[in-house]
């Protein structure tokens, strides 16, 4: 398989806050077209590593490689669905707001949001659909229709690869539902999603590839053969206590100089 | 100067001053829009206050070589150096101690204005120094603007303004959701920096007019001011910017009328009476609106209780023909006190859904539909409890009613759907009938 046909490649990644390793050494590489499930306890640096994949915070060491390039040549073929927890939903714009940011590359700089642009938002929140609450505030939106705000923001870039960060956090069973058919449709278009997920019982029944993490890859590959007891055992059982203490250590020492 | 001439802006000058004036409250306005999106507005203020050594050195530096110590540009510069440099002392403070940035900023606030009045000491002191008129920078006069100076603020005003309005949608990308701006490859660092660059740039052009004590709240009060009125962002940056020039026009031109009236309080007042009547009368989230709103609710729960309770009375006599019960059966039903129950029969009464005759009241063809609706869906909503959410029959009762007064109409067929209810009866009460304890 040609490097430029594999959607995302991670060689060697290490991310460290303030010298505290939060991920080390993490390996792999996402089939193309396939349905990927990112999963670890509180902690494990799931969001510190998609972060550290778009380069949204400085790896230590490491590469990463979307199609074979570095992340920035290649950002038009990657959407993002960030935590829903991470921004301020009592900020002052409606659903279709929201949703047309996802094509400003494509608008360019200082040039308005034009009707074009508009329909295309519209069109992604049908999809995921909410269409009819494209004009409502999106603090008056619930959780779910929130969450799905943030997928159709990513969907109007029409991306191959998507990195979702927590879709299925604290969403209604309905979204639950919508999202994993939106899923479903993009795998059979041949598109690739990165989805961290925290419900380890739907993990067989929504994924095909898994990637269990705990600061570094405990297991990845399709769900079937690696998702077994023993490596949840692995990722969710012990912490590697000595490399915490180590860097806990050397944290304490940071801040006494 | 008369109050017709003011009115009219008759004198030349006074026309210029005030509208420069006007031009920089709006700029403020969607300057401080973003600031306050940004949750940095704070900034402002410690950067503003940080130009006053930066002020009185220039004018000491300026006389000692033997320049114009009074020439705006050159205090300008002067503030706009130290004003920088406050606010990088700030940012090196919060990321190389651990300090939190509201310590820093304050720190740096009180410090470097501390540092000005002691400079501004010296040059009261120097031969020649005609301190006279620097301190309109820290009280804000536009008397002592010359046309010149007029130009320049409506300059940079101008300048402010049009970069607010070329940047609008990148800026609200970068306030709404910096994550994802940065996964698209927007410069989130130089996008910061041009907004603090507006800032700098608000600040120091309106140091004359509003004087550096006062200058966050011409950034901060009309964009505050604006959120009362809607939830749209581009209908505040617009109110903000409305408010903040009217806010700056008047201010000048009462001090322009009243030689002694510093500009900077009257632009504040004035900002501030903008702000007042907004929170009180604001038509998105001002109080009357949320005190009318929460007292329709408290009407619509207590009719809803009041239909309720009818409706149950009928149920225990078995009387749906007469469809009439008396007031002390209603009264015995909840703990509602004699006058509310009236007040709420009363209300019921003007809409149609009952008649009232002596004691007794009597529901209407609406009413009975209406009671029987509602009755139904406060039954569905306690057998839903009991069934899924495993609450105690008797207890049901009070959780049912702190919610079936939101429940959508979706959510009810979700109800009907979910317990297999069929469409029309109401089903019979889960727990014993009673007056509430």
């Amino acid at each position: 398989m040609s490097k430029e046909s594999i959607p995302l490649s991670v060689y060697d990644l290490t991310v460290a806050y303030h010298r505290k390793p939060v991920i080390w050494d993490v390996q792999f590489n996402i089939p193309p077209g396939s349905l990927v499930g990112i999963v670890g306890p509180n902690g494990a640096g799931k969001s510190t590593l998609l972060k550290a994949v778009m380069d949204l915070i400085p790896s230590a060491s490491g590469r990463v490689e979307i199609f074979g390039h570095p992340y920035r040549d290649v950002r038009h073929r990657v959407g993002y669905v960030p935590q829903r927890e991470s921004v301020d939903w009592d900020f002052p714009i409606n659903a279709l707001d929201v949703v047309a940011m996802g094509l400003y590359s494509k608008i360019g700089w200082c040039l308005p949001v034009r009707k074009k642009h508009r329909q295309a938002a519209l069109e992604a929140l049908r999809r995921v659909g909410i269409a009819d609450l494209a004009y409502r505030q999106i603090s008056q939106l619930s959780g779910g229709q929130q969450q799905r705000t943030f997928l159709a923001r990513a969907l109007v870039q029409d991306a191959e690869l998507y990195l979702m960060d927590e879709p299925f956090a604290a969403v209604d069973a309905a979204t639950e539902q919508a999202i994993v058919e939106i899923l479903q449709d993009m795998k059979s278009r041949g598109r690739t999603s990165v989805v961290i997920h925290h419900d380890l019982q739907t993990v067989p029944d929504y994924f095909d590839y898994v990637v269990m993490l705990n600061m570094r890859v405990v297991a990845h590959g399709p769900v079937e053969e690696v998702f077994t007891n023993d490596n949840l055992q692995k990722t969710y059982g012990g912490r590697l206590t000595l490399l915490d203490e180590v860097s806990e250590a050397m944290r304490r020492q940071e801040r006494t100089l | 100067m008369s109050w017709r001439d003011l009115l009219l802006l008759q004198d030349y000058n006074t026309r210029v001053v005030v509208s420069s004036t006007a031009l920089l409250g709006c700029a403020a306005g969607l300057v401080g829009t973003f600031t306050l999106l940004r949750k940095r507005a704070l900034m402002g203020d410690a950067l503003s206050h940080a130009t006053l050594p930066g002020i009185a050195l220039a004018f000491i530096i300026a006389t000692a070589t033997g320049h114009n110590g009074k020439s705006l540009t050159v205090l300008l510069f002067g503030a706009c150096i130290t004003g920088l440099m406050g606010v990088a002392v700030i940012l090196v403070l919060r990321n190389s101690t651990r300090l939190k940035e509201d310590t820093a900023l304050g720190a740096v606030l009180s410090v470097f204005f501390g540092a000005g009045m002691a400079l501004l000491g010296v040059v009261q002191q120097m031969k020649g120094g005609h301190a006279a008129g620097l301190e309109a920078f820290i009280y804000g006069k536009t008397a002592s603007m010359g046309f010149n100076d007029a130009m320049l603020i409506s300059g940079v005003a101008f300048v402010c303004v049009l970069v607010c309005l070329l940047l609008f949608k990148e800026f609200k990308l970068l306030c709404f959701d910096e994550a994802f701006a940065g996964s698209r490859g927007v410069p989130i660092v130089l996008l910061d920096l041009a907004l603090m660059a507006l800032v700098v740039m608000v600040c120091i052009v309106g140091l004359q007019a509003v004087g550096l004590i006062l200058m966050i709240a011409l950034l901060v009060i009309p964009a505050a001011a604006a959120r009362f009125w809607t939830q749209q962002l581009s209908t505040i940056v617009f109110i903000s910017a409305g408010l903040g020039a009217a806010g700056g026009m008047t201010g000048a031109a009462m001090s322009a009328a009243f030689a002694n009236l510093p500009s900077g309080a009257t632009i504040v007042l004035v900002c501030s009476l903008f702000f007042l009547f907004s929170m009180v009368f604001g038509t998105n989230r001002g109080v009357l609106v949320r005190f009318l709103r929460r007292r329709r609710m408290n009407r619509s729960v207590a009719r809803q209780h009041l239909l309720r309770a009818i409706y149950e009375v009928l149920e225990s006599s078995g009387d749906f023909d007469q469809r009439a019960v008396s007031f002390a059966s209603l009264l015995d039903k909840r703990s509602w006190s004699a006058k509310r129950l009236s007040r709420s029969i009363q209300s019921a009464a003007q809409d149609n859904l009952l008649d009232q005759t002596d004691g007794q009241v009597h529901l209407t063809d609406e009413g009975i539909n209406e009671a029987s609706r509602l009755t139904r869906q406060h039954r569905l909503w306690e057998l839903y409890l009991i069934t899924y959410a495993e609450i105690a029959p008797s207890k049901v009762d009070r959780d049912a009613d702190a919610i079936e007064h939101v429940l959508e109409p979706e959510v009810v067929l979700e109800l009907e759907a979910l317990l297999k209810a069929s469409h029309a009866n109401v089903p019979p009460s889960p727990h014993a009938l009673g007056t509430e304890s």
